[in-house]
């Protein structure tokens, strides 16, 4: 299924991270999974977040520049090998993961993967 | 030793004689030759005639490096084409250059004038001459070349960079003379302490210019390299490194005024200040063929003296310059104006034209770090889509600056409006 992903631009500045995190408290957001990639320079923090309009709206008001981004995310059944056989249904010339990560839940976990094609992508995975 | 006493040391009256003399030759000639120069005179109501000798200079209106931009980019050559031998550049306050010529005789007179600020500094035929200014369209490295070639040293013409082979030719060649700038001088005197190989070497003077020091940092660069350090003063406009330099007694530069006539004038009221008070240099080039200059604006701050030097020479001195009365960074050597990195930014669709430019000294190297907000429109949640945004920045700001700076993408609205005194820059260098 598709999910919407909010990606947020973090200076690395003392206290940014904080800022993020008190806003969505705030504002009574529930983070329900997120990644941060890291540069030298700035952080990249990708959530899925309970309210992703209102997470946009209030993190876009002090600032940070926001980005709402289609992901695609499939149920694992916490198999060895369940991974490498998910990723193998994906053709070559669609098969471009720009990053992906995981969201815990309590029947397993659920991968959430940013490609460039989702559409194919998700037909390839009959998903 | 003095090059060319009957100059450098002719009294003060024969001096004003000359230069009157050479004045108004170069009115007439400009009056005929450069419309540009014609129509502001004319546009004040004078006509060659009016000047009659040097006391009719501030009658004349300045020329300043909008005339030069206006003209891009020979418009106030007076020769033709075909008599102009060399082009030179250096940074515009936009986009354009400013773009500099020499007639055969104007590159003779640089010669000169080189070899006599190379003589100030003990620095004869029997010398071997280090070159480490950049060579190409800056006026640094073939000024200083062609000077100490005039002058009958040997040459060796390393350009910038690759520190370590430039020690190895000090080294093994026995460089006694090098040219550069004072920051690179300070950071070769480092690799040579690490290296340790002061005792290998038998360099004795430095000729240093091209960016703003202090009389400490000569001190500090004569103490660690055991040598003498000269400063030296020029700018592409004028002529290049030559206009003026200093002396074994160091207390002041002396100007070449046989070519160039100095004056300093208040940046408010462009009125003339008395000696010894600071304001800003403006020149007028008495002999220059290609590239007549008229009462030009430098922005440079300064004072001046016209007592006799100790050292016999009665030209005008400089005292150390005190700062630009304009927004001019001087970065490794460069000229850099902050609005060719706004201009730069502003024909880029995907960042927003905020930025701040904080210029540093790191281990004697000038630093130039670019922050630049991210458009909210172009943000990308790919970091190799932002990471491609910054080399695409870097590389436009290098087209424009020609110094790579460091860019670094900052969140929107962070930097300050360019409404008011927005501050576009931080120079965190300490000159000490």
């Amino acid at each position: 299924m598709r999910m919407n992903q909010i990606s947020v631009f973090i200076e690395n500045k003392e206290g940014n991270l904080l800022t993020v995190s008190k806003i969505l408290k705030d504002n009574n957001i529930d983070i329900r999974t997120l990644s941060l990639a890291d540069t030298s320079e700035y952080g990249m923090l990708r959530m899925i977040v309970s309210d992703e309009e209102l997470a946009k709206k209030v993190l876009k008001e002090a600032g940070f520049p926001v980005s709402i981004t289609p992901v695609i995310a499939v149920r694992t059944n916490n198999k060895v090998g369940y991974m490498h056989d998910l990723l193998e249904k994906i053709p070559a010339e669609i098969a471009n993961i720009e990053y992906m990560y995981t969201l815990p839940s309590d029947e397993g976990s659920v991968l959430i993967l940013k490609v460039a094609n989702p559409d194919k992508v998700e037909e390839a995975l009959g998903n | 030793m003095i090059w060319n006493e009957s100059k450098e040391c002719m009294s003060r009256d024969e001096m004003m004689h000359l230069q009157s003399t050479r004045l108004v030759k170069q009115v007439k000639n400009v009056y005929h030759s450069v419309e540009h120069y014609r129509k502001k005179m004319q546009a004040v109501g004078l006509e060659p005639g009016d000047i009659r000798g040097i006391e009719d200079i501030d009658k004349l209106p300045f020329t300043t490096k909008d005339d030069l931009r206006d003209t891009y980019p020979c418009g106030l050559f007076a020769v033709p084409r075909s008599e102009v031998v060399r082009i030179h550049a250096s940074s515009g306050t936009t986009g354009k250059a400013t773009v500099v010529g020499y007639t055969r005789r104007d590159i003779e007179n640089w010669e000169e004038c080189v070899a006599r600020i190379l003589t100030m500094a003990n620095i004869g035929s029997s010398d071997t001459v280090q070159v480490s200014y950049g060579y190409g369209l800056f006026t640094g490295g073939l000024g200083a070349h062609y000077g100490a070639e005039f002058l009958g040293a040997t040459v060796v013409p390393l350009s910038t960079g690759n520190t370590k082979k430039q020690l190895t030719m000090m080294r093994d060649l026995g460089v006694t003379a090098i040219c550069c700038t004072p920051s690179y001088l300070m950071y070769l005197a480092e690799a040579i302490e690490e290296q340790g190989i002061l005792n290998d070497l038998v360099l004795k003077s430095a000729i240093c210019g091209a960016e703003p020091w202090t009389e400490n940092m000569r001190r500090e660069i004569e103490r660690r390299l055991h040598i003498d350090a000269h400063d030296i003063y020029g700018l592409s406009e004028v002529m290049g490194p030559g206009v003026a330099g200093d002396c074994k007694f160091h207390t002041g530069l002396h100007i070449n005024e046989d070519h160039f006539f100095a004056e300093i004038v208040s940046p408010e009221t462009l009125q003339g200040i008395p000696d010894g008070e600071t304001g800003e240099l403006v020149f007028t080039t008495l002999t220059k063929e290609a590239l007549p200059l008229i009462r030009y604006r430098t922005k440079d701050l300064t004072s001046i003296t016209h007592e006799k030097c100790e050292c016999g020479r009665t030209t005008a001195r400089l005292s150390r310059f005190k700062g630009r009365s304009d927004d001019m960074l001087i970065i490794r050597g460069v000229n850099v104006f902050p609005s060719q990195v706004e201009a730069a930014l502003l024909d880029m669709s995907e960042v927003s034209p905020n930025y701040l430019m904080i210029v540093d000294r790191v281990d004697n190297l000038d630093t130039l770090e670019v922050q630049v907000e991210v458009d909210e429109r172009f943000f990308s949640d790919e970091i190799k889509e932002l990471e491609n945004l910054t080399k695409k920045i870097t590389h436009v700001l290098q087209q424009a600056l020609l110094i790579v700076p460091k860019v670094k993408l900052v969140e929107p609205r962070t930097l300050q409006r360019s409404e008011g005194k927005a501050v576009r820059v931080i120079d965190k260098r300490k000159l000490v």
